[in-house]
């Protein structure tokens, strides 16, 4: 088991003499805390190694595996913000959707694909900003206003598109390229991914933004109390979370070539769900960027996992509601831990 | 019928409690009297269970109790009925009445028999208007203190402990609660009542026992004439060692702060005062006076009507524009209003300042440290580890990095709402000191405490306040502590 090792590196350096590690707002990549997740992945991948010598360690198997997480891994940086800002995005999904739907209209796709992706990123941005609005300056509880905003964007994405499935034309398949174009062998829109994965970091740990989303996650009042605008700020941070939708619609629209009202069905989940394997707290305040992918990279393996030993998916599902509940459980024996 | 005797509660760094006498007779309402600090809310705790007494008995009818949980103590018939009622909102009168103990078979509750039962307890309590099925959340203050009492009455209490239970309520419904108070010691019910208003005191008390610093200065006076003057000496003359930096060596500048007819309705009304710069302005109170309501509503964190002015100027309303015009507050609260605690002491210091650090939104960490450092190093704030998590560091500590946070970006005028709570002696002088350096520096402060040695000693000027009025203004020299408890507690400007 790779969790113990988890439970105690970061009571390790709770305790010992300048407690560095445990600043989540000064830390850097390597963290202590983040080394049992390490160590999952590299039980899952020698799992993987052990069980299917053949063809786990192909560049085709793991291409597959960073072009899956790409699209969910993108909205997970995303959903980190919004989480770690003390709020809940579920409509991810169903926005990415939207997003997928409007570039791909036939009027859109008439003005090329630089104009699509842009589309995109707008409605997803315009998304998120509707939620933040109606969360910041009409007090709507988190859940409630992006629950609302899942059923209508993934209504309004059915209307738009009248449940068809649009296909990418073929003068478009510049954004298509994006998946089939490699260089160094990979796929340009893993490229994306980690671009966004790198500014996403930066812009948590390096900005007065990312200072501040601890800030009005950990203490709103504190915050408000010290002259930060937090309701500005919390409307900024579902807009953000929005614009990483737009983003993944446009790697789902190249993985795929198309644009549909059914892509990204129950997304919200896993991206919740990796946020918070990786050590974010739902209740703000808390977390990191690398945490959550690294999360989300545990979730993907044990798909790629299942799949290639042919194994029941209902049972994949079993797995990953388990590793949910030990990450929280381990999590929460840390924190009892840390806490003079 | 209840006799405590030698009761002593030490908390880390505190003795909260050092010897407390109480004996409280069956059918008499006991008063306990004594400043902030004074030991009655960890003494309300240890007689509900919630805090264990290191030494000391009580006695409950001649036998030897000791109560070990809140449970336990409900057992024994002790009801204590905190200032913010511990009532569920959501749920209806007569399920708040029953909580934890409902009337149910198999898990299953039986409305219609708690609903009868609950009409009964208030019938008895002269409340026949107060539905049983009604949700808690839309009654009254006044209401929900009677569905508390209530609650009390069902656990067959026989002794009821009320923590200032006049503060949330207005004038007509304080007579009806000492109906109901009178009615419940002719059933043979104790009371112990706490209250920092004399005059209610001397309306429905019997005895009166005063505490001072954790112990016991007087036991069982006659409540209705015993003179004030004797009761305000006893709760006075702290023995708090208090060392104040000495006054002057400050010039007055101009004026930073003019509140003008500054009003909330309910809270305060008609407040104005100004502060000038390198000027200690104090405001004195109970709680409830109003005190911290007017320091936020100048912070602008608190709609009110009037003008506040900053440097002649009016500002704009909110926090974001008080901060930006140069205020800065340290609120009531540390850790709940002012502080992340996740985070590190140089985080937290930044917080209000943080574009400074900043170029386009990219934060220059070195700089930032940079000036952390310098600012705990002045401060002294220890350890001296600006990259530690605050919420390691002692409370006095974590006072320092409040005020740092504020000694940055040029602020005008400081807000401090209760600067030393929470914090031991020997950093109360640092902060003290602290505080006196800003005012040297040409910061207008205006400090809130409800210590009053604590306001006479470092303010300039004082104001004093009273249901949300100023009642009195003057020098602090020219006032002593005596003098300020009396105007608060009796209302009398003397």
């Amino acid at each position: 088991m790779s969790e113990p090792t988890k439970s105690q590196a970061p009571a390790a350096t709770g305790r010992a003499g300048p407690i560095r590690g445990t600043v989540p707002v000064l830390r850097g990549v390597g963290e202590m805390r983040h080394l049992g997740l390490l160590a999952a992945l590299a039980i899952l991948i020698v799992v993987g190694l052990v069980t299917r010598p053949d063809n786990f360690a192909t560049t085709s198997n793991l291409i597959s595996i960073l072009s899956l997480a790409a699209t969910i891994g993108v909205i997970t940086v995303g959903a980190t913000f919004v989480i770690i800002g003390g709020g809940i995005d579920l409509s991810v999904g169903a926005v990415m959707a939207l997003a997928s739907v409007w570039a791909t209209t036939l009027a859109t796709q008439s003005y090329g694909p630089v104009v699509m992706a842009i589309c995109a990123i707008l409605v997803g941005t315009g998304a998120g900003l509707v939620n933040g609005w109606l969360i910041a300056y009409g007090r709507l509880v988190p859940f409630i206003a992006t629950l609302a905003m899942l059923v209508a964007a993934r209504g309004l994405a059915q209307r738009m598109s009248d449940r068809r499935t649009q296909l990418i034309q073929a003068e478009n398949s510049a954004i298509v390229d994006l998946s089939t174009s490699r260089v160094l062998g990979i796929p340009l829109l893993v490229y994306i991914f980690a671009l966004v994965v790198v500014l996403g970091w930066i812009l948590l740990n390096r900005t007065t933004f990312g200072r501040r989303t601890y800030a009005v996650g950990g203490n709103p009042e504190a915050a408000r109390l010290a002259g930060i605008d937090v309701r500005r700020h919390t409307m900024l941070l579902y807009a953000l979370s929005g614009m990483c939708c737009g983003i993944a619609a446009i790697l789902i629209m190249a993985r795929t070539t198309t644009g549909s009202s059914t892509h990204g069905d129950l997304y919200e989940l896993d991206a919740i769900a990796a946020v918070i394997i990786g050590g974010t707290l739902l209740t703000g305040g808390r977390g990191t960027i690398i945490g959550s992918i690294l999360g989300l990279l545990i979730f993907t393996l044990i798909t790629n996992l299942f799949i290639l030993n042919g194994l029941n998916t209902s049972d994949q599902l079993i797995a990953k509601g388990l590793i949910i509940v030990v990450a929280v459980l381990l999590q929460r024996r840390n924190l009892k831990e840390r806490s003079p | 019928m209840l006799v405590m005797q030698g009761i002593v509660k030490q908390f880390p760094g505190v003795r909260a409690l050092d010897g407390v006498d109480l004996d409280v007779r069956a059918g008499e309402v006991h008063c306990l009297l004594g400043q902030n600090g004074a030991g009655k809310s960890t003494l309300i705790k240890v007689l509900a269970g919630v805090h264990q007494p290191d030494e000391g008995t009580i006695q409950f009818d001649g036998k030897e109790v000791r109560p070990t949980s809140p449970i336990d103590a409900i057992r024994l018939g002790f009801a204590t009925i905190y200032q913010e009622l511990d009532l569920v909102d959501g749920l209806s009168v007569a399920e708040n009445i029953f909580l934890g103990h409902e009337h149910a078979r198999l898990g299953f509750t039986n409305r219609a028999a708690a609903n009868r039962a609950a009409a009964e307890v208030l019938d008895r309590l002269g409340h026949p208007d107060i539905r049983p099925s009604t949700e808690v959340g839309r009654l009254s203050p006044a209401a929900k203190q009677v569905v508390s009492m209530a609650r009390a009455l069902s656990h067959e209490a026989r002794l009821i402990i009320m923590d200032e239970p006049s503060a949330a309520l207005a004038h007509d419904e304080v007579a009806n609660l000492f109906r109901i108070i009178r009615e419940l010691t002719a059933q043979g019910v104790a009371v112990v009542y706490i209250s920092h208003r004399l005059e209610e005191i001397r309306d429905i008390g019997d005895r009166v026992t005063v505490l001072k610093d954790g112990r016991t200065v007087a036991v069982g006076l006659p409540a209705r004439d015993t003179p004030t003057s004797r009761i305000v000496s006893l709760m006075t003359g702290r023995n708090v060692e208090y060392v104040f930096p000495a006054r002057g060596g400050r010039e007055l500048g101009d004026e930073v702060l003019r509140v003008e007819n500054l009003s909330a309705r309910g809270v305060f009304s008609d407040v104005s005062f100004s502060v000038r710069a390198g000027e200690i302005v104090g405001l004195a109170g109970l709680v409830g006076s109003g005190r911290s309501e007017i320091l936020e509503a100048v912070y602008g964190a608190r709609p009110a009507s009037g003008r506040v002015l900053l440097s002649g100027k009016q500002v704009r309303r909110g926090v974001v524009g008080t901060v930006k015009h140069g205020m800065g507050l340290a609120p009531e609260e540390r850790k709940a209003q002012a502080l992340l605690l996740d985070q590190s002491v140089t985080a937290n210091i930044t917080l209000g300042t943080l574009p400074e650090f900043a170029r386009f939104g990219w934060i220059d960490r070195k700089r930032e440290r940079a000036e952390a450092r310098r600012l705990s190093e002045m401060l002294s704030i220890r350890p001296p580890d600006p990259e530690r998590p605050i919420r390691t560091l002692s409370g006095g500590n974590q006072q320092k990095a409040v005020l740092a946070r504020w000694l940055l970006g040029g602020r005008r005028l400081l807000l401090l709402d209760e600067p030393t709570r929470g914090v031991d002696v020997g950093a109360r002088a640092e902060l003290y000191a602290v505080i006196h350096d800003l005012a040297k520096q040409g910061i207008g402060v205006l400090l809130v405490s409800s210590e009053v040695p604590e306001v006479l000693g470092l303010a300039d000027r004082v104001l004093v306040l009273r249901e949300g009025r100023v009642i009195h203004e003057g020098d602090a020299a020219g006032l002593d502590e005596h003098r300020v408890l009396d105007m608060i507690m009796n209302g009398k400007a003397a």
